[in-house]
């Protein structure tokens, strides 16, 4: 990227020694170019200010946008006349207005647009988007709860719609479902996750028209028997999410008599009225056709033999996810002794699982590329040591609160599963050594280490040196940590995107940073406020509770237009005017969560000017505590969960 | 049924049975067929020829393929357990649709004068909806003539024949290019489909009395099998036909006094009334049936005549069917030939002749809020979405009322308020931050910002949306009919070619 950077400064100089030397370049050739600098918003910036010509060409490669204001839109769209994806979800308010202009400008070249998070629109403006933009392919509605029926219908006049979420659309029914069928007959993809008003009757119907449906999610829905034969009709589904369908049992499965032989991937967690009596009549049943295809299954069951055999019968099977499953010992047995290789199990909070049961499990398949042992308590070093030595390919490793495991096991991550890229070792007893150790996953991005006492900043100086790729790091609780090993990090990872850093102690130099939770930090005051709102331009979410920030530091991060979420909790040296100018300030904010005192101390038509702009607001009535003893907290901690 | 099993007439029975229900779809036909060939009269030689011959030739035509086919078919189709009750629901089903068109009709016709401005257009998108509920009407028809026809609930081998038949029949108006290797039924809808669409196209020019005529005597024809026992069938000479004036059916009293004048509906009331005349009148023989007392000696079986000509159930009537008692010949001549002047007070749409149909209606009027696009309205959500699950290009109607709730969320008046209201305020934040250049800038982005919100209650705004006409009728065109006919009618673009019915219609105009 910095090499590409190099090249632009040098461009732009040569344009301004000669003018005409730059039209040597296609403009084919710079996109091409373009295409490269994707990964980072702000190379590209930095392309188009080059110079006019520069500006024109970025203007017209552009094809997504995301805005993050909507009063913008209109001009934005003015200078992107090429733009086919639309990523609406950091404008706070997205309303009728916004859409009919986005929909007048764009016309046909619009092909998807994400509105999720925004319920500030109705049917006009979708109608307005389904007419004007054929097309339109994709479309994201997920929590607009307050989308009706109509407003749905309105959508439906977008014949050429492919892929449709309508997750959390709490008003929407049977009608609306009904008219999206019959209107968009070419939907792949439909989510209807937690749409209560949705039945069977819409599902059928959907299933009977929209018949090039690939996947399907139906999690939470009150769908019963009475719509999974038509669902098992369609020729093309591939991914079918029935999470929390209380009212499909194993009667309702076995009754089914066409498998559906294009699936590969069934969710059926947290389905409690399915056992696995009802899988194996899914998997076995008459022939080869049922589920032979399947590659993922994800269930709720007990594992015992029985379910262990029924899933054997599945050849294409890569992954499986067993989560709050109860286990026995003889059902993972019977899992390891499967001759095909698995690529992704999760165990996570399946509390029987035992090093002998696991290792029994893994000697067979080395080719796991994912494990997450979340919550397994009973295992020990030797799971650890089994892990390592058999699946050296992993590149996912999640172990949560694997308490019985010792420091020492952590070294033996970092030595033998080299491709690691994502370790979540929160609430494990690993240590400085450990860490180095495991901080030779070079390729590592997504590194947690949330309630790991052992830490200090010798150990996270390591990850600074060696995981220059990293974008999330958790620190949560880890006290051990201070401003050294934090400014460590923050020099060498320069992808850093989200940092949890609460309960320990900030650093300048990530300019990616979008995540920032730097609660109970009470020796972070002003001064760490005013370098960050200057570096850290991207800062989507903060939290500045219990720290020592007063109306200085906020108003200085009220300079970040990104900014989103803000939780200010017990600040002391928050004055309620401070907090006014800030909220004001800080325009594209959409969540705020504050004390309830503030609620009486500012007034009421302050508030009112900031919902209009579509801020949410949440009122918090706690009271300050004093902060424990780390190693008391976590004792306390136990014990709680020991009493349960 | 009147006629015990074993009665004499019952051999004849079963063929003639068959016969009638097997003109009902004919009858229905009506809409869709039978005034087809009409047209074409209609357009060529005289535009005054009324519809109504044509309409009974047309039916004799179809009747005598029926009874051919019926000699052909064996008796082996047992229809006694058949419901006539399921079958009225479904005519009077189709009835109510086929009101629903001949409104939309009447809409269109209504518009025709006011609208000169870009007729093609118009045509186009009216012949769009006609067509569109014609094939809804049609498919409804297909469907529930499984139902109407008896024999089909017996034996399903003859159904394939029986709906070959209708394909032939209504491919025999048709030229060829329908498309050869398509099934039967689909041949029947595709030879109709296109038919009607011509028939959209002529709907103006034939008077809408010539209508309205048509659908009434269709309708209620087939209504009338409520009244006439289905199971009658006496040969011809063993019943007395009588006649009655059409004064005197319109009449609102048949039973008057003989020496009052006053006049009764009912006999019996008459016999009450009578008893304040004298004593005479107040005996049991007097007060008694008068029939009771001649019942001994078989008297000649009395059958009822229509005075209307041209009538199915006019004696002159080639297939003449009687009605049995006075009561069916007031019903019938009420729904029939005259006008509807009871309107429902609910919905004030459905107008009916003869009062008790009215109270019927009113009992379920306004139970229907199930809608399809199509105007269907079902008392259950599972029958609507049966309905839009077996036909192409029908949508759930989300209910007005909805729509209306809807238009923007509900905190838009709070919002503006809010805003209106900041735009007073001077927030006094001045004196505690820092840069006070920075707090001006921003509440001079505050200022701005309102305009934001408010701007968006502005009623312009909703005018800017570009509907593409959508304002023009009063529900959205039907976008997708072509696309959910191209099954129906696969030579849809080839009807106006074929009668050449379009052309005619816009010169006509």
């Amino acid at each position: 990227m910095k090499r590409q950077r190099t090249i632009v400064t040098f461009n732009s100089n040569m344009n301004n020694n000669n003018n005409h030397l730059f039209h040597f370049l296609s403009e084919e050739i710079i996109f091409i170019i373009l295409d490269f600098l994707n990964q980072n918003p702000i190379d590209k910036k930095a392309f188009s200010l080059a110079c006019k010509s520069f500006y024109a060409i970025e203007a017209k490669h552009r094809k997504k946008l995301k805005p993050l204001r909507s009063e913008h839109i209109p001009k934005v769209l003015n200078r992107y006349p090429h733009v086919s994806h639309i990523d609406l979800t950091l404008c706070p308010r997205i309303t009728d207005t916004s859409l009919t202009t986005i929909s007048n400008a764009c016309m046909s070249s619009l092909r998807s647009i994400d509105l999720s998070g925004s319920n500030c629109f109705s049917g006009t403006g979708l109608l307005s988007l389904a007419v004007n933009c054929k097309n339109l392919v994709e479309i994201n509605l997920s929590n607009a709860t307050e989308l009706r029926d109509s407003a749905v219908a309105a959508l439906a006049e977008a014949k050429n719609l492919e892929k449709l979420w309508l997750g959390r659309c709490k008003q929407i029914t049977d009608m609306g479902v009904g008219c999206i069928a019959v209107g968009c007959r070419k939907l792949r993809l439909i989510s209807l996750k937690w749409c209560p008003g949705v039945g069977d009757l819409g599902v059928g119907l959907l299933a009977v028209k929209c018949k090039d449906i690939r996947s399907l999610d139906l999690s939470y829905l009150p769908i019963t028997d009475k719509c999974l034969p038509s669902i098992f009709k369609l020729q093309y589904l591939e991914d079918l999410v029935l999470e929390g369908c209380f009212g499909i049992d194993d009667d309702s499965l076995s009754g089914l008599k066409h498998g559906c032989k294009s699936l590969k991937k069934l969710d059926i967690s947290s389905c409690q009225n399915i056992t696995h009596i009802g899988l194996s009549s899914l998997t076995s049943g008459s022939g080869s056709g049922r589920l032979s295809r399947a590659n993922h299954i994800v269930t709720w069951l007990s594992v015992t033999l029985a379910l262990a055999d029924s899933l054997k019968k599945l050849p294409m099977l890569q992954s499986i996810k067993l989560d709050d499953c109860p286990v026995t010992y003889a059902g993972l047995k019977a899992i390891g002794n499967w001759c095909a290789s698995l690529r992704e199990l999760s165990l996570s909070k399946c509390a029987e699982v035992t090093d002998e049961s696991l290792s029994s499990l893994l000697t067979k398949h080395k080719d796991l590329r994912k494990l997450d042992i979340t919550c397994c308590r009973k295992i020990t070093y030797a799971s650890i040591d089994h892990i390592t030595n058999s699946c050296t390919a992993l590149t996912s490793l999640r172990m949560e609160s694997c308490t019985l495991v010792p420091r020492e096991a952590f070294v033996l991550i970092g030595q033998r599963c080299q491709f690691l890229e994502e370790i979540d070792i929160t609430d494990n007893e690993v240590d400085d050594e450990g860490l180095k150790s495991i901080c030779r996953c070079s390729n590592l991005s997504s590194l947690k280490l949330g309630i790991c006492l052992n830490i200090t900043d010798e150990g996270v100086a390591n990850i600074g040196m060696c995981c220059s790729k990293l974008v999330e790091l958790d620190l949560y609780r880890c006290t051990g940590i201070s401003d050294s090993g934090i400014s460590a990090v923050a020099s060498g990872c320069p992808g850093l995107e989200m940092i949890n850093i609460a309960y320990s102690a900030i650093a300048v130099g990530c300019k990616q940073l979008a995540k920032l939770d730097i609660k109970k930090c009470s020796s972070i005051d002003d001064a760490g406020m005013i370098p960050l709102a200057h570096f850290s331009q991207n800062l989507r979410q903060i939290n500045l509770s219990y720290s020592s920030v007063s109306d200085v530091g906020l108003l200085s991060l009220a300079s970040i237009s990104c900014l989103q979420s803000l939780t200010i909790l017990h600040l002391k040296g928050l004055s309620p005017s401070g907090l006014a100018a800030a909220l004001l300030a800080c325009r594209g904010l959409t969540k705020v969560k504050l004390q309830a005192t503030f609620k009486t101390l500012l007034p009421q038509a302050l508030f009112e000017h900031l919902e209009a702009r579509g801020c949410v607001f949440q009122w918090r009535d706690k009271f300050f505590r004093a902060e424990l003893d780390p190693q008391c907290w976590k004792i306390q901690l136990e014990d709680i969960m020991q009493m349960q | 049924m009147r006629f015990p099993a074993d009665c004499p007439p019952f051999a004849n029975f079963k063929p003639q049975l068959h016969q009638q229900k097997w003109e009902d779809p004919s009858i229905l036909d009506y809409g869709g067929i039978g005034i087809e060939p009409s047209f074409q009269e209609f357009n060529q030689p005289s535009e005054t020829q009324t519809s109504l011959p044509c309409n009974s030739n047309n039916d004799t035509k179809m009747a005598d393929r029926e009874d051919g086919r019926m000699c052909e078919t064996p008796q082996a189709n047992k229809s006694q357990d058949w419901d006539p009750r399921t079958m009225l629901n479904n005519l009077s089903f189709l009835e109510q649709k086929i009101h629903q068109l001949q409104d939309l009709v009447h809409l269109i016709v209504g518009r025709r004068g006011q609208v000169l401005g870009r007729p093609d257009e118009l045509v186009a998108q009216q012949q769009q909806l006609i067509t569109a509920d014609l094939t809804s009407i049609i498919a409804q028809l297909i469907s529930t003539a499984g139902s109407l026809l008896p024999s089909v609930k017996h034996t399903l081998s003859t159904t394939t024949p029986s709906i070959g038949q209708f394909g032939q029949l209504g491919g025999s108006f048709v030229p060829s290019g329908v498309g050869s290797g398509t099934d039967a039924s689909v041949k029947l809808q595709n030879s109709n489909g296109s038919k009607l669409a011509d028939q959209s196209n002529h709907t103006d020019l034939i008077s809408n009395y010539g209508t309205e005529q048509n659908y009434s005597i269709e309708e209620h024809e087939s209504k009338d099998e409520e009244d006439a026992d289905e199971g009658e069938n006496l040969p011809p000479g063993s019943y007395e036909i009588l006649q009655l004036e059409k004064e005197e059916i319109l009449a609102p009293h048949t039973h008057f006094c003989a020496i009052c004048g006053k006049g009764f509906k009912r006999d019996a009331n008459l016999r009450m009334h009578m008893r304040g005349h004298g004593d005479e009148y107040k005996t049991p023989a007097a007060l008694a049936k008068p029939n009771k007392e001649s019942g001994s000696e078989p008297t000649l079986i009395k059958r009822y005549s229509c005075p209307y000509a041209g009538c199915k159930r006019n004696k002159d009537h080639k297939k003449f069917q009687p009605l049995k008692t006075i009561l069916c010949v007031k019903n019938h001549y009420k729904r029939t030939h005259c006008d509807k002047s009871y309107t429902c007070s609910r919905c004030n749409t459905k107008k009916f002749s003869v009062i008790a149909d009215l109270k019927t209606h009113e009992k379920h009027c306004g139970k229907d809020k199930w809608l399809c696009f199509c105007g269907t309205t079902f008392s259950r959500k599972d029958k609507l979405f049966g309905h839009i699950a077996l036909f192409q290009g029908h949508t759930p109607a989300i209910p007005l009322d909805e729509t209306k709730g809807t238009q923007g969320p509900a905190d838009h008046g709070e919002g503006s308020e809010a805003s209106n209201r900041v735009g007073n305020i001077n927030f006094s934040f001045g004196s505690t931050a820092p840069g006070g250049g920075g707090v001006v800038q921003n509440l001079m982005d505050v200022k701005e910002s309102i305009n934001d919100p408010t701007s968006y209650f502005s009623p312009l705004n909703f005018e800017t949306c570009n509907f593409d006409g959508f304002h023009e009728f009063p529900r959205p065109p039907f976008e997708d009919s072509e696309s959910s006919f191209s099954f129906l009618m696969p030579g849809s673009c080839n009807y106006t070619h074929k009668t050449g019915g379009e052309p005619n219609s816009n010169n006509l105009d």
